[in-house]
């Protein structure tokens, strides 16, 4: 069906008229498609019915009257996947300089909001949602502590109404604490390798003292906006992420989540399977790295990346999984999850890691992450399963009830040259 | 400390141009040393023997030699003379350059050297810089040079690639007329462009490239070109080949590399190692060649905290245990070596690793070979030095004892003739019996002395003639002056004050002593003590320290990393039975069926197979497929991957710097992946040439080549040839209009090239170009956007080439058309894009679009993580354009096998063909499919279950390492910080890239 559409504007090169789809105003009733529920539940032969962006019904199939009725038989029905980190909208084209808007200047830029710079025109969102992937949490770069990071949903004529979450999380870069032969270490002076990152941290630590005792001031003499982007942290109205891979990084970590009582989750986390166990006593959730990353040590298994999201589920550690690779631009997220599954997790749960468990790190648990009566209707459904990439087509999507156009650049150039080469 | 006599001449009546402010000192420096243990080399040692020098050299040596009446005599009862050590890898009095970074972007591109004068084209090679010329005594480091029994060394200066001449002096103090011994004793070389500022070369590659090709200039140079000039480097270059070749590789597999460019050229290089050569030493013993061999043993790292010790590879944690036994393993196989004080950081440890390297098997008739025969004959100059025969040098050192033993004493080293002491403690023996009497009012208390211990640390006791208590006491003999205390307890306690301290002073001459002193009562005393016995050494009644055969339990792997097999895998005829075959043939894919794999070919396809002596593998519910084959892969090299200077460097191999150690082999072999093609990075227009290898993990670099295949040359197109990041660009080119005149400039050098007549200069870049225009080397070409991809086709119609491959070609789908009447395969990414500029248009379907013009199309990974999944790459195919599933696969093996012309003997399951084959746990191209095994010429290189066992093997090892260093920590042995292990990973799109380790995220690593 997309396709008529496509066709139509191949010769236009036309990625600009891919409109944003207007808000939903007739039920829609997805009939007869396997339900992955996200909850770890499969309905077979199920419906979901969609009214007023909201998902109003969720079980086995039954006819409903008055709806716009999708038949998704034989196919795969999955909450919209969520890709937890991020830098779409803010950066285009890696290598080129003028394109980025992700990595500011400065050490400590709390107040940085990385929503108002978010491009809901970049031509990469298109190819992420046309993989199922529906919301994003985009994350600022830069400094050690690179600001505030906001959820987008994927079909918005500008920042405001993709806005989802935001200012959510604010994103501490722990500095390496790895005992760095000396020439990578920079051009700090000999000596203590760690010197230099554990005055870093320190120096965050006070700000986070200072920033308490201000907010105890009966009255600001001066206001400190540094201070103020962090208020949210202090009540866990916002989500404090840090981002670190080595143990005596996440261990430093959750020494700030007890000295504050932030609300923390690890971003990163390659070593969190080595340490499960302090990381669910201290209730610190994990939003994973690059799956398909190499081995921290020769030594490690190869797998071990792999096999991380199985380790941290069997331990009960909250954690999701990211896509963050540079090259292809993280449309892979879906098959990151399927990796997982192949190393661990059951199916259920490796989708989970893209969906629930993103949502409740993200602290949107309650209005997405899973198909649930009453949350927002952010749903793909997939001809086969979203997993793996051999069966991964995305026939439709609704991102809250709009069924949203799943047309891409990539799309309409394959169109083209399909054209060219007369092609089927 | 200096000697009075340093300056006096010896030469008696010898004549000099020095004018002598003063009146002249000549002297005859003759000495005899008797009543010694004479070592004169270790195969002779001589008790009560005499040495007999003159004017700094030995006039003769050995027992029944009469004592010239006209030597001061020194008698050296009870020690040892040995010849002084002999170090051929040193900086003594020259001291080195500063070194540069290597690395493009420095500044502006330097294309030629910022040597002043009639020299070579790179400022790299300096073999005109004669060490002789440039030498100037350095007492600091003589002295320690001499404590650790050096006598002599062969010194240069360590920059560059040719180093010039290194000269062979002695470690005294004398002008520096005196102290060089030989002015051109061998000629330096290594692959270290040192602190040349030139662009060429910025790698280990260019570094070989340049060395190969500057042998075939000095030999065309003889002929006196008349295009040439003179150039001087050419002509020391020439002049240097006949004196001893010393190439400075510092490593195993650079061992190798160097002996391999020695072998090419007809030289055969002395190697100077890096104490690694145990973890090859059969492949090391093949280049018959001399090693010089540094001590330098690793510290013991401070690995309490584990989750440092965790990010410490178990290689490295190895190597600290083993290194001690590398001298050891290359006597055991009989490789010649000499030893040196190189890489120490202070030459004072020389002697106490030694006795490590002996405590680890190393026989000490080969340590002193290795110190005294070996370096002398190695240079030619065993006429001179190396043992104590008349007529050799004086250069000789005297100790207390064995010179290994770590209780001996290095007293004297002598100089050509001149002594230096290093210490006195003990040279004189002064253990004994005697009578001391304390005099006073005329009054004399007798006391028996007993005189004891050793030499150098000498215990003493008396006791009262008449009495039976014996009472400790202090001596100390410093310069012929003694001091001698002991404390005298009262007579009774009421009597406290009969007790107190005697305190003697005088001086010795011989063994009669004398002197005056306060006795315990405060009154002044006069004293003498005379010598009535010899002291009688009692048996050591200590318990003997138990020999520390310092138990190394490791053992060499291969490679030398944790994942390393103890014993290469072997060969085993396989049977495969029940799997679903993916055969890549006209069969298709085949369900139930059962694969025979004998002496590492597919011998059988079929239902029901049996085969006495096969190992047989069930394949029930798995999927067999070809191995996959990266068409653009950088791992398994090291050195760098890019030569990243000229715009052309189509004379840099890859084959150059295979890498058999790279972790990234055995993971990629966990991912199904059994051939990769090597290739140079992008950086340039014509980079350099392929390697094809299998994935044959433990075996060395040779034999992982891929036998009898096309070579082929890396060309790129675009932005990165373009130097498009960073800080601007100065070198030619900086737009695809300049790439295309460089790619026409070049193939129209090689055209005239050909056509040169004898005598032409050899030219190792052009031939490589020829080649592709003889149709012996094929291109495959980084590129990305249409034009780019069209321009390189009508370079080649123009020239008569044909592009074998277009590699990453993410706008192929634009002009598969083009491609498709050039004859051109394409080699392409799955799904990245709008990572830089050109890859805006990039998209998913391009192999899908390639597939159906009809192109040849793979799936490469340019990335040692990709790699090991290129199945799943390969099946985004399936996803992105609907390819059926049996072609899809062939991107990832048949389809590279046949762009890269070897699809006759690998990429499908067929009789006849090499068993590159992978057992997977499900469809090859789900995501769900698990690599179970891989399997390389029927050699099962990666195995599921055995990968399991291997990592219990490498806790267990590592557990037990790094206990063992805590043990060390708290015995006191210095540590040092416990640097984590940093796998380099090349990557094309990046010089030298190694931001895709985890460890390195946002540390310094350089921006695309």
């Amino acid at each position: 069906m997309l396709l008529l559409i496509t066709v139509s504007m191949a010769q236009s090169h036309a990625q600009e008229t891919i409109y944003p789809a207007p808000a939903q105003t007739q039920t829609i009733a997805l009939v007869h498609g396997t339900v992955h529920t996200g909850t770890g539940d499969i309905i077979k032969d199920g419906v979901v019915v969609v009214s007023g962006g909201k998902i109003t019904k969720v079980g086995k199939y039954a006819a409903i009257a008055d709806a716009k009725i999708i038949d998704c038989t034989g196919k795969q029905v999955y909450p919209g996947l969520i890709t937890p980190v991020t830098d779409l909208g803010l950066n285009e084209i890696n290598a080129v300089r003028s394109t980025q808007d992700g990595y500011e200047l400065g050490e400590n830029n709390s107040n940085i909001r990385s929503l108002i710079a978010y491009n809901a025109d970049s031509k990469v969102i298109n190819t992420l949602r046309s993989n199922g992937i529906l919301l994003a949490n985009v994350v600022p770069d830069g400094g050690i502590i690179s600001g505030s990071s906001s959820v987008v949903q994927l079909d918005a004529w500008n920042w405001e109404d993709a806005a989802y979450k935001t200012d959510g999380g604010l994103h501490f870069r722990m500095p390496s604490l790895a005992v760095l032969p000396q020439r990578f270490r920079g051009s700090g002076p000999a000596g203590d390798p760690l010197k230099e990152a554990f005055e870093r941290i320190e120096k965050v630590r006070a700000f986070f003292r200072e920033a308490k005792a201000y907010f105890e001031e009966a009255k600001h003499v001066h206001t400190n906006v540094k201070f103020e982007a962090v208020k949210g942290l202090f009540d866990q109205s916002k989500t404090f992420f840090v981002h670190c891979d080595l143990v005596k990084e996440m261990m430093a970590a959750v020494s700030f989540a007890r000295e504050f009582n932030f609300r923390t989750v690890i971003v990163g986390g390659a070593e969190s399977w080595l340490i499960t166990d302090y990381l669910k006593q201290n209730n610190i959730a994990v939003i994973l790295g690059e799956m398909h990353s190499l081995p921290i040590t020769q030594d490690d298994d190869v797998n071990q990346p792999y096999k991380t999201p199985g380790i941290l589920q069997q331990a009960g550690v909250l954690f999701a999984i990211s896509d963050t690779h540079g090259e292809n631009r993280g449309r892979n997220l879906s098959f990151d999850a399927g990796t997982a599954a192949a190393w661990g997790l059951t199916k259920e749960q490796a989708l989970q890691a893209i969906t629930l468990n993103a949502a409740k790190i993200l602290g949107i648990d309650a209005s997405t992450g899973s198909i649930e009566t009453g949350k927002d209707a952010n749903i793909v459904v997939c001809d086969g399963d979203i997993l793996d990439m051999k069966s991964s087509n995305v026939a439709y999507a609704l991102i809250q009830g709009r069924q949203i156009n799943l047309d891409n650049k990539h799309k309409q150039l394959y169109e083209k040259y399909k054209y060219k080469y007369s092609l089927r | 400390m200096l000697l009075l006599c340093s300056l006096a001449l010896f030469w008696a009546g010898a004549q000099e141009t020095f004018p002598v402010n003063g009146t002249t000192d000549p002297r005859a420096g003759y000495y005899a040393f008797i009543n010694a243990t004479l070592v004169k080399d270790a195969q002779t040692t001589l008790q009560n023997a005499v040495l007999v020098i003159k004017q700094g050299k030995i006039v003769s040596a050995g027992t029944n030699i009469a004592i010239p009446k006209d030597a001061v005599v020194v008698d050296l009862k009870g020690k040892y003379i040995y010849p002084s050590f002999i170090d051929l890898y040193s900086d003594y009095g020259i001291g080195s350059g500063p070194q540069q970074q290597r690395g493009f972007g420095r500044g502006s591109f330097q294309n030629v050297s910022n040597t002043k004068g009639a020299y070579g084209w790179n400022e790299a090679l300096r073999p005109e810089n004669d060490a002789f010329k440039l030498f100037t005594t350095n007492e600091g480091k003589a002295k320690d040079l001499r404590s650790a029994g050096f006598g002599t060394v062969l010194t240069h200066h360590q920059d560059g690639i040719a180093r010039g001449s290194g000269a062979l002096v002695t470690l005294g103090n004398q002008r520096e007329n005196f102290e060089l011994v030989k002015q051109k004793a061998a000629a330096f070389y290594s692959f270290n462009k040192g602190s040349s500022t030139q662009d060429y070369p910025n790698s280990l590659m260019g570094s070989i490239a340049l060395l190969r090709q500057t042998y075939l200039d000095g030999q065309w140079y003889k002929t006196h070109p008349s295009t040439e000039g003179t150039n001087l480097s050419l002509e020391a270059w020439n002049d240097n080949q006949t004196i001893p070749q010393i190439f400075d590789a510092g490593d195993k597999w650079n061992d190798l590399r160097a002996d391999k460019v020695g072998d090419e050229v007809g030289v055969q290089f002395i190697i100077k190692g890096g104490g690694n050569e145990y973890q090859r030493i059969d492949e090391i013993k093949a280049t018959k060649a001399a090693y010089i061999i540094p001590i330098a043993f690793p510290q013991v790292l401070d690995v309490e905290d584990p989750n440092d010790a965790r990010l410490v590879a178990l290689s490295t944690l190895k190597h600290w245990e083993m290194a001690p036994t590398e001298p050891a393993a290359l006597e055991k196989a009989g490789v010649n070596f000499a030893l040196t004080t190189a890489d120490l950081k202070d030459a004072g440890d020389f002697l106490g690793n030694l006795r490590k390297a002996i405590q680890n098997g190393l026989s000490e008739t080969k340590a002193l070979d290795a110190l005294t025969k070996t370096p002398a004959t190695l240079i030619g100059v065993y006429d001179k030095l190396g043992s104590l025969e008349p007529g050799k040098l004086a250069n000789f050192i005297i100790t207390s004892g064995p010179v290994f033993n770590e209780k001996t004493t290095f007293y004297q080293n002598w100089v050509q003739g001149e002594k230096y002491t290093i210490s006195d403690n003990g040279w004189d023996d002064y253990r004994g019996n005697y009578t001391l009497a304390v005099k006073q009012n005329g009054q004399s208390k007798d006391y028996a002395v007993e005189l004891g211990g050793k030499p150098g640390k000498i215990t003493a006791s008396l006791k009262a003639v008449g009495d039976t208590t014996k009472t400790d006491a202090i001596l100390s003999i410093s310069n012929n002056l003694v001091k001698l205390t002991w404390f005298t307890k009262p007579d009774s306690a009421a009597k406290a004050n009969s007790g107190g301290l005697n305190s003697l002073s005088g001086a010795v001459t011989g063994t009669s002593f004398a002197g005056d002193g306060y006795n315990s009562t405060g009154s002044l005393v006069g004293w003498s003590m005379a010598f009535t016995a010899p002291y009688l050494e009692k048996a050591d009644t200590t318990k003997k320290k138990e020999k520390e055969t310092a138990a190394v339990k490791s053992a060499v792997t291969y490679p030398f990393v944790g994942f390393g097999w103890s014993e290469a895998p072997k060969h085993q005829d396989l049977l495969v039975k029940n799997a679903t075959v993916w055969t890549n043939e006209k069969d298709g894919v085949l369900t139930n069926t059962d694969v025979l794999v004998k002496e590492g070919k597919i011998a059988a396809i079929g239902k029901n197979l049996t085969a006495a002596n096969a190992l047989v593998v069930d394949g029930t519910g798995k999927h067999l497929s070809a191995g996959i084959i990266d068409e653009h892969s950088h791992i398994a090299a090291n050195g760098g991957i890019n030569e990243c200077s000229q715009s052309v460097t189509a004379e840099v191999r890859i084959a150059d710097v295979i890498y058999p150690d790279d972790i990234n082999i055995y993971r990629q072999l966990a991912g199904g992946v059994t051939s990769s093609h090597i290739l140079h990075g992008s950086c340039n227009t014509i980079g350099g040439q392929t390697q094809l290898i299998k994935l044959r993990w433990g075996l060395n670099a040779e034999d992982m080549k891929f036998a009898n295949w096309d070579p082929f040359i890396k060309f790129a197109l675009g932005e990165n040839v373009k130097r498009s990041y960073g800080q601007g660009n100065s070198r030619f080119p900086d737009t695809r209009m300049g790439v295309e005149q460089v790619l026409a400039d070049e193939f129209q050098r090689a055209k005239d090239y050909q056509l040169l007549g004898p005598g032409k200069r050899r030219d190792l870049e052009l031939d490589a170009i020829s080649e592709i225009l003889n149709r012996k080397r094929f291109i495959t070409c980084h590129s990305y956007v249409q034009s780019e991809i069209n321009m390189l086709m009508h370079v080649g119609d123009r020239f008569g080439f044909k592009v074998n491959t277009f590699t990453h070609i993410l706008e192929g789908y634009k002009v598969a058309d083009k491609m498709k009447a050039h004859g051109a395969a394409a080699s392409t990414f799955s799904d990245w894009w709008a990572y830089k500029s050109e890859v805006q248009d990039a998209i998913p379907y391009n192999a899908a679009i390639m597939h159906n013009v009809g192109l040849v199309v793979a799936i490469n990974s340019d990335d040692a993580e990709q790699a090991r999944h290129l199945n799943q790459e390969a099946a985004k195919s399936v996803k992105y354009g609907n390819i059926a599933e049996e072609e899809a696969l062939k991107m990832c093996t048949l389809n590279p096998a046949i762009m890269l012309h070897v699809a006759d003997r690998t990429g499908s399951i067929k009789v006849g063909k090499d068993a590159d084959v992978v057992l997977w746990s499900d469809n090859p191209l789900s995501i769900y499919a698990r690599a179970e095994k891989t399997i390389v010429d029927g050699v099962v290189y990666f195995d599921l279950q055995k990968d399991s066992l291997m990592r219990q093997q490498i806790a267990t090892e590592r557990s037990r390492l790094i206990q063992k260093m805590v043990g060390e920590k708290k015995k006191g042995a210095k540590t040092s910080a416990p640097e984590a292990t940093i796998d380099e990973i090349n990557e094309c799109e990046i010089d030298a890239n190694i931001q895709r380790n985890m460890l390195l995220k946002g540390v310094g690593a350089s921006a695309q």
